[in-house]
This record gives C-alpha cells, structure tokens and sequence, in this order.
C-alpha cells in the first residue's frame, strides 16, 4: 500500500481486498465489550478539518481511539487559519509537534495531495473540494460487498448532484477496480461537464432518465447509490425547485416500489429527506444508510492501521 | 510469526512424522483432561496460523474420550505484537469465540511452535479484551527452547533443544499438506 490515501488511484485492487479483510475484524471489534485496539499504542493521529462534518471527522476519531492512537481535532473555525495562516504554516505547524497521520478535508480540489507534498508522514484525503473521498468509497464499496457478496458484474446507479460530488468520483474509480458496472443520472445541470469522453475512458454508463434506469433500460439495477444535492457548494440555478428536482431525480415512494425487492439503497449522509431521498427509501428495510455509517469506523480502523501501525520506512 | 518462506517441502531434518504428532496431539489431549478433571468450562484457543487446526485436532481427541464436543476458536494477535512496528502492516486474521464466549472458562491456548514467548504473551493481552477467563493455560506441539519472556507451556508435545541459528517448521496436513516438524539450517 503506499504511503498517502489520497485518492483511489493510490490503492490496487489487492489493496482493497486487504482492507476489507481487516475492516471485516474491526467490524467484530465494535461488537465487543472492550473496543480497543493496541495496534497504534502511541501514535498520534491529527483530524484537520477545515471543512463541515460529522460522520466524517468523528468515525476517523472513533477509529483511531479505538486502535489506541491519540487523536487529535482541529477545526478551520476556531484555529489560526480563521486568523489568516495559510494552509502550508497550518500543517507544517501541527505536524510540528510530532504527529504520526493528518486526515485530512479542505474545500479545495488536490488540497490533501499538495499537503503530502510538504509532509513525510501519512495523509489521508477525508475529502478535497469536488475532487476525491476515498474512505467514503471504500466504505460504500465494503456495504456493499457485505450485503451482495462480491460485486463483479454488478450494476449500480448513482444518482444526483454529480457535478459536486467527490464521492461520486471517488466511488466511480472504486467500483471500477472492483468489477461493477455503473451508470450515473443527473439532471443535465449537474451532470459534470466533459463527462462524455471521461464516461467513455472510465467505462460508465451516464444517463439523464432516472425512472427508465430503474426500470432496467441499462440492465437490472442491483443497488442503488443517492448523492446528496449539495446546496452549499451551488450558486443557484441549477434546478427551478426542489419539488421540480424530486420529481426528476429523488428515490420516491413511487420509485422505491420500481426496485426489485431486496435492492440495497446507500446514501453517504447527510441526508436532505424530501429532496433527493424520500423518508420511505430512507428507512425502508432495504436501506443500508445506517449500516455505511458503522462500516465507516471499520474501513478508517483498516486504512488507519494500514497506512500507520507498519514499519515506518514503508513507500 | 511470520510465514515461513518457500522452501522445498523435504528440507530439513524430520523430527516428527505424522504419527508422531498424532501420538502429542493425543497426549496433549488426555493431559488436558486429567488437568481439567474432564472436559467441563474448557474453551480451546487456537493461535494463527497452525494453531487453529492443532486446536481442532486436540479438541476431536477430548471430544473420543468424554464424548462431549469441546468448544474451539480461533485467536489472532496480530494487532497485540510488540513488533508491528517492524514489519510492513499485515492485515489481521479471524478471531473467532466460540458461541458461550470466555468468561469464566478454562481457556488452553494452542500453538504449534513455543520460542520466545512473545506470540503468547500477545495473546494473553488479546485475552484480557475478549473476557475474563478463570484460568489461561497453554498447549504447543514444539517447544524450542530460548525464551525471552517469563513463559512456559503447560502441555507440550515435544520438547526440541534448538540452537537459535535452526529454524523450525511445522507443517499441517490442515494448511500444508502434510504433517511433519523439521528442523533446518544450524549446524547442517
């Protein structure tokens, strides 16, 4: 495995596999009386988020306390980057004092791979701007693989703001090195430009016809994977309502009855019920949204304890 | 431990056949009874890798003579090493209790090959996470001598004086093929 997860690019799919065998331990171990770990018995681990989060920043918190590591939380808001640090003073200062692993987010695209540059010790990428999310994919893909077996050959939609979505990106090249076929819909206004040839050299499928997906147009759909409309990142315009946009694009109740039983739906959280996902496809019992949010403690166990508990002179 | 490297399958000088082992294995069990005074809270725990299958073997053996099915699982240490730090990262194996748990039990961990006495004493911090057993004790099918911890084996199978330099191999029909303990290097 190399040094920084940056990106999926960073892992093979043999990296993937081993990290799936040691998140599917770690899964044990939040089951047990005593959640904890040696493994990373003095190593300190720092969160910097100079971004919002909650799933995010506190499952990296769990996973490293749970393998025994000091983690500490650092936050935009409250530190001196709100005073006017810039990035690069940031990091080398807290890395400064003797930390072993930055995770990382920054609403900057390729913010976490120019940080790696300055750093000679791991970085984590918990989301760069509209650019990558590796954990969230690999643990959408590890939810997935739980509940399908492996996912050679399997079809998966993914559905909504693509324009935006870092974890679109960043699950479109997972899902790839692991044998499924994707198609993704969008409404044409966030369906990110250039998709065409990218879709093409990427191998998936693009579409703007939600119901005729679902209806098998591309192949029977095996799960389903809705993206958050991410209103913060959007200037506006992008669609005349939310109601125009649920009638379009959200996991309706209608919808969820187009599925064949039994078909997992994820959504990466946090969730904007009504819009992109009806509170009927939110809890239904196929709905694996809650099962991603306990499988993300076990995959950051495993890249945290890939990525630090080795010998220090890896690459 | 790590996995022993490729080598030839017939390097090395035998020490034990394959009935060998199945004579300790079944020694080791009738030791285990007699210690227990028959085979009541026994939990059998085997160390990856060639633990687990000694382990079901051992338990097999208990299981002909009081007619009473033993519970065994499976322990991985990976995570508890002292020497993690050393070795690139490897990914754990399946721990695996048996159904009523440790609590309480009598819990005799398998091994196949006792040198150092690090793996166990990993294992007995893995143990303390997973439960409080009323008493821990410790079968090996090898015992090679060169501790570097205050650690002894309970029920051991074949006490091998070894030079450091030697190395010893265990292998299972389970894992390997075929069961046979060689020594090789040293003073061949």
């Amino acid at each position: 495995m190399k040094k920084h997860l940056l990106s999926i690019d960073d892992v093979t799919a043999d990296d993937i596999a081993a990290l799936f065998e040691t998140a599917a331990e770690m899964h044990d171990v939040q089951r047990r009386e005593v959640k904890k770990l040696p493994a990373l018995r003095g190593r300190t681990v720092i969160n910097l988020f100079f971004e919002d989060s909650t799933r995010t920043r506190s499952s990296f918190e769990i996973a490293g306390k749970w393998l025994s590591a000091d983690v500490i939380n650092l936050s935009a808001k409250g530190s001196s980057t709100s005073k006017g640090e810039s990035l690069r003073d940031t990091v080398l200062t807290v890395t400064a004092m003797g930390i072993d692993g930055l995770v990382m987010r920054h609403s900057a695209s390729g913010a976490a791979h120019q940080v790696a540059q300055w750093l000679d010790i791991p970085v984590i990428n918990a989301g760069d701007g509209t650019h990558e999310h590796p954990t969230q994919a690999l643990l959408d893909a590890y939810t997935l693989v739980r509940h399908l077996g492996s996912l050679e050959g399997k079809h998966v939609a993914i559905i909504g703001d693509l324009t935006h979505s870092r974890v679109f990106r960043s699950n479109i090249k997972s899902l790839a090195k692991l044998g499924a076929r994707v198609t993704v819909v969008a409404p044409p206004t966030l369906m990110p430009s250039g998709v065409g040839p990218w879709s093409a050299e990427a191998g998936f499928a693009t579409s703007y016809d939600l119901d005729g997906v679902l209806a098998g147009d591309n192949g029977p759909v095996d799960a389903v994977m809705m993206l958050r409309v991410q209103k913060e990142r959007m200037s506006g315009g992008y669609f005349p309502t939310a109601r125009e946009y649920t009638v379009g694009y959200g996991l309706t109740r209608g919808r969820l009855a187009m599925l064949q039983p039994g078909t997992p739906i994820l959504h990466p959280g946090p969730m904007n019920r009504g819009l992109e996902i009806s509170p009927d496809a939110a809890d239904a019992a196929d709905s694996l949204i809650l099962d991603q949010v306990s499988a993300g403690v076990a995959v950051r166990m495993a890249v945290l304890y890939h990525l630090l508990a080795g010998e220090e002179a890896v690459q | 431990m790590p996995d022993p490297t490729a080598e030839p399958l017939d390097a090395g000088r035998i020490v034990l056949d394959d009935a060998d082992i199945a004579r300790a294995l079944t020694r080791i069990s009738h030791e285990i009874l007699e210690r227990n005074k028959g085979a009541e809270d026994l939990v059998l725990l085997g160390l990856h890798t060639r633990g687990v299958p000694l382990a079901k073997r051992i338990a097999a053996g208990i299981a002909e003579v009081e007619g009473t099915p033993v519970p065994t699982g499976s322990l991985d240490v990976t995570m508890y090493r002292d020497d993690l730090r050393s070795h690139p990262t490897r990914a754990p194996h399946k721990t695996d209790l048996p159904a009523g748990g440790i609590d309480g039990r009598i819990v005799v961990l398998v091994d196949d090959v006792l040198y150092s006495g690090r793996t166990i004493r990993a294992a007995l911090d893995a143990l303390s996470d997973l439960g409080r057993p009323s008493a821990v004790r410790l079968a090996v099918l090898v015992d090679r001598g060169h501790r570097e911890l205050p650690i002894r084996a309970d029920h051991v199978g074949k006490n091998l004086p070894t030079a450091r330099s030697e190395k010893v191999r265990v292998r299972l029909a389970e894992t390997d093929g075929a069961d046979a303990v060689t020594i090789t290097g040293g003073t061949e």
